[in-house]
């Protein structure tokens, strides 16, 4: 009931931010949807980070780490401080300038002009609503997952013992849960909410507060709410690895700790002898997705100038090895025999960091942390939710009204209740918990990146046309849709594309690279043929996008 | 050679030095608690911090003054 509490109180501390941030709102959508490009280099460094790093760098690296090992820092984040840098350093300040020029809030607008083309939202919007889906889905399970593991009470003998509600509080399609291993056995509370709040219940909530708060608050609010909450998951998140360090090493001082916990990992965990090169290799474009993440492009366009950029740039990185090196060595110390992780948080892997934080750090403690995983889950919700409410409103609304525009008040009416549609499908389906978080992250962020070579292109190659526009869009759609079946929709984790090699390269006679390899290629092979092929943009297009210097 | 070049030409060595396959199946741990892969990447994080705070010294792709003055001129 203790970390229950501190977890409400976290919450409410929230929504009172929101409320705060409320009072500078100046009532216009300009500034509830871009702050009024008022953002400085620290509330735009710690937004940035809070909205890349979401359930995935906190619960899905714990998570991942537990199952293939400390290989999954390299694939993911040191890969990351690399590419997310060049993102913000090669389109983020360009496209500031661009947007701060004509007036942009969505990356459709910009496209549209780019492009010359009026309908190209009628292809993009939903392709980017579509992806954004699943990485809301990321958030929405993940939020359910931490509350209900921490509140929840273990199970001994089939029994649970210790939770915070016991069985029949809550209905019992909410209470009762099958076996991943064994889905033809009844329901049970053992394998269901375990005394703890259960998770349809916990996403839901998540899901009212960020809505409130964004509500209150537009893009000031959640710029507000995302420091702060950064804030909190990178000191906690420090806290945690501490406690976690000692009480699983069991020594007097805190470094022989740390050496005990390292010493009982599994040999097969601390190699990447099941990850092959190229795989590995290939990862590396899957953080290029920043650079089309449409609410990371609604944050660049919050910056108060040019100059606030270089601190993001610089500091992303080293944030991204403070957040990821501890959650990436407590999942491999998770798989040693120091600590028993029951089958069934075993079998979901999203909840082994908050079972170790159940586990092994006391009720108060156990509560601050959780809300520490939660400030990183929400502070990328609610960029999500604010993006998605301008985008239907700018390019959706706004183009089919043509020269009847909304007025302030109707756009925001317009945008919230967007949201609303889009967090009421997006709750609906966490509730089949599909995929594990990580796998569901990777298909997202390679979606993503299959649109990297169209930004790039309208920002750096005028050649760019219309045609080839659409070419790489349909390209990034088609071969996503079509990789992602071929999977069989994310369950397999470990997909790979084959690439036949002769075995004097490779001893298995092919290649294992990412899908997003072949995306990428795609996409960009049909840009630049179908560009090549087609009639340059106007000079008056190319004269706004590439001034002579 | 140009500082510019300089920094890209780091940038590409630091997409290079993260293929490290010289430690795929080590198992040393740093420090008695680090492993090495995980150290090693540590490493790159850092010095991909260091490596774009060099970029936005040398190649910042705009020019302050120039902004202001244009925005001056627009107001």
């Amino acid at each position: 009931m203790t970390q229950l509490l501190i977890i409400c109180g976290y919450l409410v501390l929230l929504l009172l931010l929101g409320i705060g941030a409320s009072r500078l709102f100046r009532g216009t959508s300009q500034d509830y949807m871009l702050a009024s490009h008022s953002i400085g280099p620290f509330l735009l460094l710690m937004s940035i980070f809070g909205t890349t790093m979401t359930a995935f760098a906190l619960v899905g690296s714990t998570g991942e780490a537990f199952k293939e090992g400390v290989g999954v820092y390299g694939m993911l984040a040191s890969s990351s401080g690399i590419i997310h840098s060049l993102c913000f350093f090669l389109l983020g300040v360009k496209v500031w300038k661009l947007g701060k020029a004509y007036g942009y809030r969505t990356q459709v607008q910009f496209f549209r002009d780019r492009l010359e083309s009026r309908w190209l939202g009628a292809l993009l919007f939903p392709v980017l609503v579509g992806l954004v889906i699943p990485y809301l889905l990321i958030g929405v399970m993940a939020s359910g997952t931490v509350i209900n593991k921490v509140t929840a009470g273990r199970v001994q003998d089939g029994q649970v013992v210790g939770g915070t509600f016991p069985e029949g509080t809550f209905p019992a399609f909410l209470e009762r849960g099958t076996n991943p291993k064994a889905t033809a056995a009844a329901p049970s509370f053992a394998y269901g909410s375990q005394g703890g709040v259960p998770k349809p219940v916990a996403s839901l909530a998540i899901c009212g507060i960020v809505l409130v708060y964004v509500f209150l608050g537009g893009m000031r609010g959640t710029a507000w709410a995302n420091t702060f909450q950064t804030l909190v998951f990178m000191i906690l998140g420090i806290v945690t690895f501490v406690v976690i360090a000692w009480k699983l090493g069991g020594q007097d001082s805190f470094w022989a700790s740390l050496q005990a916990a390292s010493a009982a990992i599994p040999a097969e965990k601390l190699t990447r002898l099941h990850i092959p090169p190229e795989k590995f290799l290939t990862y590396m474009f899957v953080p290029l997705s920043v650079g089309m993440f449409p609410h990371l492009f609604q944050h660049w366009l919050t910056a108060r100038s040019a100059a606030s950029f270089k601190l993001p740039v610089v500091a992303h990185p080293l944030f991204i090895a403070i957040v990821w090196v501890p959650c990436v060595l407590i999942g491999a110390w998770a798989t040693s025999d120091l600590i028993a992780i029951p089958p069934p948080v075993a079998a979901n892997p999203n909840a082994v960091l908050p079972f170790l934080v159940q586990k092994l750090a006391g009720p108060v403690l156990g509560g601050l942390l959780t809300a520490g995983i939660l400030a990183a889950i929400m502070s990328s919700l609610d960029s999500q939710f604010l993006c998605l409410g301008t985008m239907f409103t700018e390019d959706v609304v706004q183009p089919l009204r043509g020269s009847r525009r909304l007025t302030d008040q109707q756009e925001l009416l317009v945008a919230r209740l967007f949201i609303i549609a889009i967090v009421a499908v997006t709750y609906c389906l966490s509730l089949a918990e599909p995929r594990r978080v990580f796998t569901l992250g990777v298909w997202c962020f390679s979606g993503f990146s299959s649109l990297f070579p169209l930004i790039l292109a309208a920002l750096y190659w005028p050649r760019l046309t219309k045609a080839g526009g659409y070419a790489c869009i349909l390209a990034a759609a088609g071969s996503w849709l079509w990789l992602f079946a071929a999977s069989d929709f994310a369950a397999q984790p470990n997909f790979t594309v084959n690439l036949p090699v002769p075995l004097a390269v490779d001893a298995d006679g092919a290649w294992q690279l990412m899908p997003v390899a072949a995306m990428i290629t795609l996409s960009t092979v049909a840009m630049v043929t179908v560009s090549l092929m087609t009639k340059p943009p106007s000079q008056q297009t190319l004269d706004r996008f590439f001034p002579s210097p | 050679m140009k500082p510019a070049s300089v920094v890209w030409a780091i940038v590409v060595l630091l997409i290079i030095a993260h293929q490290d396959f010289w430690f795929w199946d080590d198992t040393t741990l740093v420090w008695g608690f680090l492993p090495v892969a995980l150290a090693y990447h540590a490493c790159i994080s850092l010095a991909a911090s260091g490596t774009w705070y060099l970029a936005t010294r040398f190649c910042w792709p705009v020019d302050e003054t120039e902004m202001e003055k244009t925005g001056e001129k627009t107001a």
